[in-house]
């Protein structure tokens, strides 16, 4: 069989029919709680505390972030609740111009700075999706050192947000960053 | 284990396109009759059937297996489907193995189908929920962040540029030009795909597939059915599929893990020592540029950090030593998620059997491998056929 022999299905709507949207949406009035677990739950207790809180495997060795309460790897249950530092390594970032549902950025606008963070006191590659700031666009870079700059405790909620962004030492050590 | 030989005896594909007109069952009709139709066979000569489908997010529609059930022919027959993320597309003829293989059935009708377009105002937004809901969702990921933090990573990690990335951009859309059922093939150049607007840097408009509706499907049989339909079956001789963690921060992106052992998997089966000698054409899952380079390297096709080198002496180009994605890949042909992976099967199917038509590599391949790749980017699936 060749393809080029058939006449392939389907009607390519034009880009002006593409764009109309003939039936909408519905809201369905859904929420969900979701249970955080132990693990989890305690990590956000912390958070709030300002603190990261990690939990150690005694068979691998690894100290792992987020806590676990189980071991992925040695598929046992984990052991010693451990504190990690609040500083770490870029692993990776970006620098992203888009909102989670694909609308743009405003023109001019600083990107969002996305990053892996791998935290130190915890084991090597175990990094923490988070954003990047007090730093500009042009100036972040792999392997550069950062450290959480933190909301005030009042404001904390028990969130992965407590921490505002990570942003390179230096920045961070004179407080929070100017916003 | 005591497994039977299983092949591909017919396929079928719709266009792939931004928007279609047919709902996804029509799609899936559409391409499931053709197969049917290249093969000369009928619903009746099917004993059961595999689905394979992304999210149902996509289409607002709970429960699509059954949604599409009729539309792919799964009524009154023993039909499932398979779910892999990204991967379903060569999962599903896997799953379509496991059938035939195991000695339960001689025929199976595997579609895949997908109809991104219903999703306002873009498929992107429904992939929010994957990203874990109390760690990461509080962030406002969108998916393209995952995609720039390991392009960004596997380049630092190598020197490799974006200029050089740019290239497999440039290979696919242009391949994709032969293909009769392209969406976005096109004549680009490498400064076209720089100077394409940043979506999330490093990943620029250029390096990503666009979002599609499509449908594709495969007949498999056993090998002593496989003759009574065609004198020219295409042997799946090598499966493999494998999945790494979900904590995707804590390993590191440079490269794939889970599909080295997918493809491992796979080869011990089909009995290939030397992938990179003995695999003489490929369609390695190419959502972005650089992971069709990042998953000749996870498929050992290439030496690490070295993949980009072949593309750029050439070796990848259909007139190569080692064609990557003749077709044009998901970058030229389209994405409709699962039917993407399918239309990879399909390609190399045509290209084994000599039915490629203006795409046709030279040379007589004999062994080729389709791969895909999904799910919180830590899934990899494998088919090596033979002819």
């Amino acid at each position: 069989m060749e393809l080029e022999k058939y006449p392939l299905g389907g009607t390519a709507l034009s880009s002006a029919q593409a764009d109309k949207v003939l039936t909408v949406s519905m809201t369905p009035e859904m929420k969900y709680a979701w249970d955080n677990g132990p693990a989890i739950s305690r990590y956000l207790e912390e958070l709030k505390n300002g603190r990261i809180i990690a939990k150690k495997c005694n068979k691998c060795d690894r100290i792992m972030i987020p806590p676990r309460m189980f071991c992925e790897l040695c598929w046992c249950p984990t052991d010693d609740w451990m504190f990690v530092e609040d500083t770490g390594t870029v692993n990776t970032f970006s620098l992203c111009y888009v909102n989670w549902d694909a609308s743009r950025l405003p023109k001019g606008a600083k990107p969002h700075m996305p990053a892996v963070i791998e935290i130190d006191g915890a084991s090597p590659g175990m990094g923490m999706l988070h954003m990047l700031g007090g730093v500009e666009p042009e100036d972040v870079r792999i392997g550069m050192k950062v450290k959480a700059v933190w909301k005030k405790p009042q404001e904390r909620e028990g969130s992965i947000t407590d921490i505002m962004h990570f942003a390179p030492i230096e920045q961070a050590q004179k407080g929070r960053s100017k916003k | 284990m005591k497994r039977r030989r299983v092949a591909i005896i017919g396929a079928g594909i719709t266009k792939f396109m931004r928007r279609a007109q047919e709902t996804g069952k029509e799609l899936s009709f559409e391409a499931s009759r053709m197969a049917l139709d290249s093969c000369n066979m009928t619903l009746d000569d099917i004993q059961c059937v595999s689905l394979g489908t992304a999210p149902d997010a996509f289409d607002g529609v709970h429960m699509k297996s059954e949604y599409l059930s009729d539309g792919a022919g799964g009524w009154r027959k023993p039909y499932m489907r398979n779910f892999v993320g990204g991967g379903t597309g060569v999962f599903a003829p896997i799953h379509g193995w496991f059938h035939v293989a195991s000695g339960m059935f001689d025929t199976c009708l595997v579609v895949t189908s997908e109809k991104m377009s219903t999703c306002h105002p873009h498929p992107q937004g429904a992939f929010l929920t994957i990203f874990d809901h109390t760690t990461e969702q509080p962030l406002k990921p969108t998916l393209i962040w995952i995609f720039a933090l390991e392009m960004n990573r596997y380049m630092t990690t190598y020197g490799i540029t974006k200029e050089q990335i740019a290239l497999v951009s440039v290979q696919n859309k242009r391949n994709a030009l032969d293909h009769p059922a392209a969406q976005v093939a096109e004549e680009v150049t490498v400064e076209d795909v720089l100077n394409s607007e940043v979506l999330a840097w490093p990943v620029h408009r250029l390096d990503i597939s666009p979002a599609s509706d499509g449908a594709a499907a495969v007949i498999l049989a056993s090998e002593d059915v496989a003759y009574r339909y065609t004198d020219k079956p295409v042997w799946i001789d090598g499966v493999g599929w494998n999945l790494d963690t979900a904590y995707w921060a804590t390993r590191d992106l440079y490269y794939p893990r889970y599909l080295e052992k997918a493809a491992r998997m796979a080869y011990d089966m089909a009995g290939i020592k030397e992938p990179a000698r003995e695999i003489e054409i490929a369609e390695p899952y190419d959502p972005f540029n650089y992971k069709m380079l990042h998953h000749m390297e996870g498929l050992l096709l290439a030496p690490r950090g070295k993949a980009v080198e072949l593309v750029e002496k050439g070796v990848t180009a259909r007139t190569g030593d080692r064609p990557m994605c003749p077709s044009g890949g998901a970058l030229g042909v389209g994405n409709p998620i699962s039917a993407t992976g399918l239309m990879k099967i399909i390609e190399i199917f045509l290209q084994l059997r000599g039915e490629a038509g203006k795409r046709q590599v030279p040379g007589n391949p004999r062994c080729g491998l389709a791969q895909a790749w999904g799910d919180l980017m830590q899934v990899g699936t494998v088919v090596v056929m033979r002819a």
